[in-house]
Parts: C-alpha cells; structure tokens; sequence
C-alpha cells in the first residue's frame, strides 16, 4: 500500500535519507526505530508530501507522491504528531470535524455526530466540548488519532506518538493504537517504545544515519538483532543506566 | 467655568459635526489602511522575494516620511500629476497609505504568532492554502492582532486632525476655524480635547478588554 523505492533527502548539504526502500502492506504494523537524527521523521514526513524527497519514487496505493497527487495522497494517509498539534481555537470535537466538514465537504452535523463517536472509542466522550489547553497530553493525543481517524484514512503515520506525554499517561494512548492495529489498520509508528513495537508490530525497521540498517519481524530484530548497531542501540535505549 | 458651559452649549453644535467628519475620514482611512497593510503582510511571509523586497520597501519608504508631508503630496502633487482629489478623499487615501504599513506590522505579527507545526497539521489533513488561511492562520492570527490593531485605530483617530492641515472639516479645523473667530482658546480647545477623550478612551477600554478575553482563552 505504500512503498519507497531508492528514496533519498537532502537538506542543504546533508543527505539525511540516503536510498531508503520498503515496502508497507495493507493493514500491516511497521515500527520505525533508530537514533535521534536517523532520518526517521522525515521518511513520514515524505510520505505525506510535507516533505519532497528528491531522488526515488514514493507510492501510496500505487499512486507516486507528486504535487498533483498530493490532495489525494493526504486522504488516505493520515498523520498524527509528536506534539499533538490541535487546533487550539476548537475543541475536541471541532478538531476531529475540521477534515471531514472543510476537506471531504461533509454535512456539519453528521461530521460532527461522527467526531463524537470517535472521541467515544478513543474514551474522550465526556471531552467534546472541552478546548485542547483544558486535556492533558494523553487527551490531546487521543483527539489528535480521531482526528486521523475522521478522515478514514488507509493508513496512519504516527511520529513518536507518546515521547510527549508524562509517562503515566502513554499507556492510554498505547491502547487506543493497540486496537487499531488489532482492527487491521496500516499503521507506520516511529517510536521508542520497544516494548509496544514488540507487541503490536509485524515488523521493525531500525535507521541509522539516513539508512535502513537492519529489518524483518518485530520479535526478530528486536530480541534478537543481527546487526551490531541495533544491538547497541536497543541496549542504550532498554537499558538506560 | 460659566463661560466654559455658556461657550460649550453655544460650540457644541458646531464642533460635534467636525466630530462627524473625523469619525468618517478615520474609517475610510482604517479601510484603507486594513486592505493595504494586508496586501504589505501577505507580500512579506510569501515565498516570492520579489514580493518580499517590494513589501519591504514599500514599509521602510512610508514609514520614513511624516504622515503630513504624505498628506502635501496627495492633495497638492497629485493633482499637478492630473488627479485631482476632494480634501476629503486625499486625507482618508493619505492616512490610509500612512498607516497602512503599521497595519502591516500588526498582521505580519499576526501570521507569526501561527505555529507552523499547525499548519502542517492542516496539510496533513489535506486542507487546501485557501482554507488553512481562512479557517487556522486567520482565526488564529486575529487573537495577537486585535490588541494591536485597537491601539493603532486609536492613533489614527487621533492623527486624522493632520486633515486638518489639507482643509478637511474635522474636529480640530472646525475648532481651529471656531477659535480663531471667537478668540475662545480655552472653552475651544478643551472642547475638542474632550470630544477625542470621548472617542479614544472608550475605545481603548474595550481594547483592554479584548486583550484580557484572548488572554484567558
Ligand atoms: N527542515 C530541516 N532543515 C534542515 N535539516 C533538517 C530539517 N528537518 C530535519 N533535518 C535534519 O535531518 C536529519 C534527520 O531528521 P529527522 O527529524 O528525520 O530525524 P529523526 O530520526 O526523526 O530524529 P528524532 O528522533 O530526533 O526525531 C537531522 O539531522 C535533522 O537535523
Ligand atoms: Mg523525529
């Protein structure tokens, strides 16, 4: 469903993905791991045209990632940020409406009936009203995926999706993600969250510098790493001191 | 102080109607200076530096020379040029020309206050250009504006009596006109002093007021 081929990224002088190529299936679970810097961000950030890569062809359904194609690329891959990035002037569920009503062109009140049931199934139905100052990270998290959730998108992109929040309140949106991946939807998740990529991913792919260095089977590549550099880097991150 | 209410009832009439000009040439000039200063903002975040230099240049020249002197220039050069415009309508263009690049400014802070990371968010989403300003940048950037902008109306309610000086008929020259035919300089002058508090300082209550709403929001 979505696939990169020999794509590569420079800002400047500095090449920060130098010939990347994967592949994602329909209603596969890919984690992406790697140092800060390793270029993980910005391969999602290409995926979705907030970001041109400049050598290599990206496709999202068959369709290579153009200008043109860029509206229809968007409807099919949403994203959701590190820092949340709701809209500050519109609550809950004026956030996860805002696609559906001034993007699809959806009616307001079934947009807005619908926003309420996603916030239901991420357990913010008591939060439609509320303005995003007023919720806690893990809140503004969980609007911010019914919010991708509202555009009905294929696939999901989520870079570091929990690094944000207080660490009591990642599990919450651990779980949230959980049953989607268990629903079946494509999701490519940057995260330092090796137990969770464990669990719930199909497979993992470790950067380093700009590469793919290492990727196969979640439990594979992460209790087992054959490449030196991931085994240096799992041990830094499970075991910090 | 029986003579200032005697003067008073007597200017009242007189003066209030030079009130009415100075509210009317200070919104025809506050439309102009909006849709200019706009026009200068947006030239200024676009990604064209054509744009940008021209927007620059344009805000460092106007800024540059005193408002009265625009003033001279519209009304009495134009017309050498072969425009000939109504007193009226050269001090509302000459304002609004004047002010329209602290208008600039007000909005240019606007837009900058937007976190971008919003208006990927609105990418993201698939929102076209169009809708992201009208529905994320705008609403957004109208909360770090308005305080701004308040007080900027304010100045240039007070700066349309530089009108006065091309003949247009507001608060200060019917004043000016009433002063010197009646040699009341003092009960004159107090009076319009007031009438501008009437207007300034209500207004700059309720832009007060507004600033403390965005606050908390
Ligand atoms: N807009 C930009 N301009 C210049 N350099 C950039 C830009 N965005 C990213 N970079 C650089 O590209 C490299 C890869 O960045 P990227 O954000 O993709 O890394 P990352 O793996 O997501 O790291 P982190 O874990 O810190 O988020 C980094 O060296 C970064 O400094
Ligand atoms: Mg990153």
């Amino acid at each position: 469903m979505i696939s990169l081929k020999n794509v590569s990224k420079s800002f400047g002088d500095t090449q920060v993905l130098k010939d990347i190529s994967f592949e994602i299936q329909r209603g596969e679970v890919v984690c992406l791991i790697g140092p800060s810097g390793s270029g993980k961000s910005t391969i999602l950030r290409c995926i979705n045209g907030l970001e041109r890569h400049d050598g290599g062809e990206i496709s999202v359904d068959g369709a290579p990632v153009t200008d043109k194609s860029l509206p229809a690329i968007r409807g099919k891959v949403a994203m959701v940020f590190q820092r949340f990035n709701l809209f500050p002037h519109r609550t809950a569920q004026e956030n996860v409406a805002e696609g559906p009503i001034h993007v699809a062109g959806r009616p307001v009140a079934e947009a807005m009936a619908e926003a309420k049931t996603l916030l239901e199934r991420v357990g913010l139905a008591d939060k439609c009203e509320a303005y995003p100052a007023k919720l806690s990270g893990g809140q503004q998290q969980r609007v911010g995926i019914a919010r991708a959730l509202a555009m009905k998108p294929q696939a999901i992109l989520f870079d570091e999706p929990t690094s944000a929040l207080d660490p009591e309140r990642v599990g919450e949106v651990l779980k949230v993600m959980r049953a989607l991946a268990d629903e079946g939807m494509t999701m490519v998740i940057v995260t330092h969250e090796i137990g969770f990529a464990r669990e719930v991913a199909d497979r993992v792919l470790f950067m380093d510098g700009g590469r793919i260095v290492e990727s196969g089977p979640a439990r594979e590549v992460l209790t087992a790493p054959k490449v030196e550099r991931t085994r240096v880097f799992l041990d830094r991150v499970l075991n910090p001191l | 102080m029986s003579q200032f209410f005697t003067d008073a009832v007597q200017f009242l009439p007189i003066l209030i109607s030079g009130l009415g000009v100075t509210i009317a040439v200070t919104l025809a000039a506050l439309v102009i200076s909006v849709v200019l200063g706009l026009v200068w903002a947006l030239m200024g975040i676009s990604k064209n530096p054509v744009l940008r230099g021209i927007s620059r240049v344009v805000i460092n020249t106007v800024r540059g020379i005193p408002i009265i002197v625009q003033l001279f220039y519209v009304y009495f050069v134009l017309p050498e040029l072969g425009v000939q415009l109504d007193a009226f309508v050269a001090g509302a263009i000459g304002l609004g020309i004047a002010y329209s690049v602290y208008q600039a400014e007000n909005f240019r802070a606007g837009f900058s206050s937007v976190d971008p990371m919003l208006i990927e968010a609105a990418q993201a989403l698939g929102m076209s250009e169009r809708k992201i300003m009208l529905r994320v940048i705008m609403p957004l950037a109208v909360r770090v504006t308005l305080p701004p902008f308040g007080n900027t109306s304010v100045m240039l309610l007070k700066d349309s009596s530089i009108a006065s000086t091309i003949t247009v008929a507001e608060l200060t020259r019917a004043g000016q006109l009433l002063a010197v035919s009646t040699f009341q300089n003092m009960s004159v002058y107090t009076l319009i002093a007031l009438l501008y508090l009437a207007m300034s300082l209500p207004l700059t209550y309720l832009v007060g007021r507004l600033e403390r709403r965005f606050a908390r929001k």
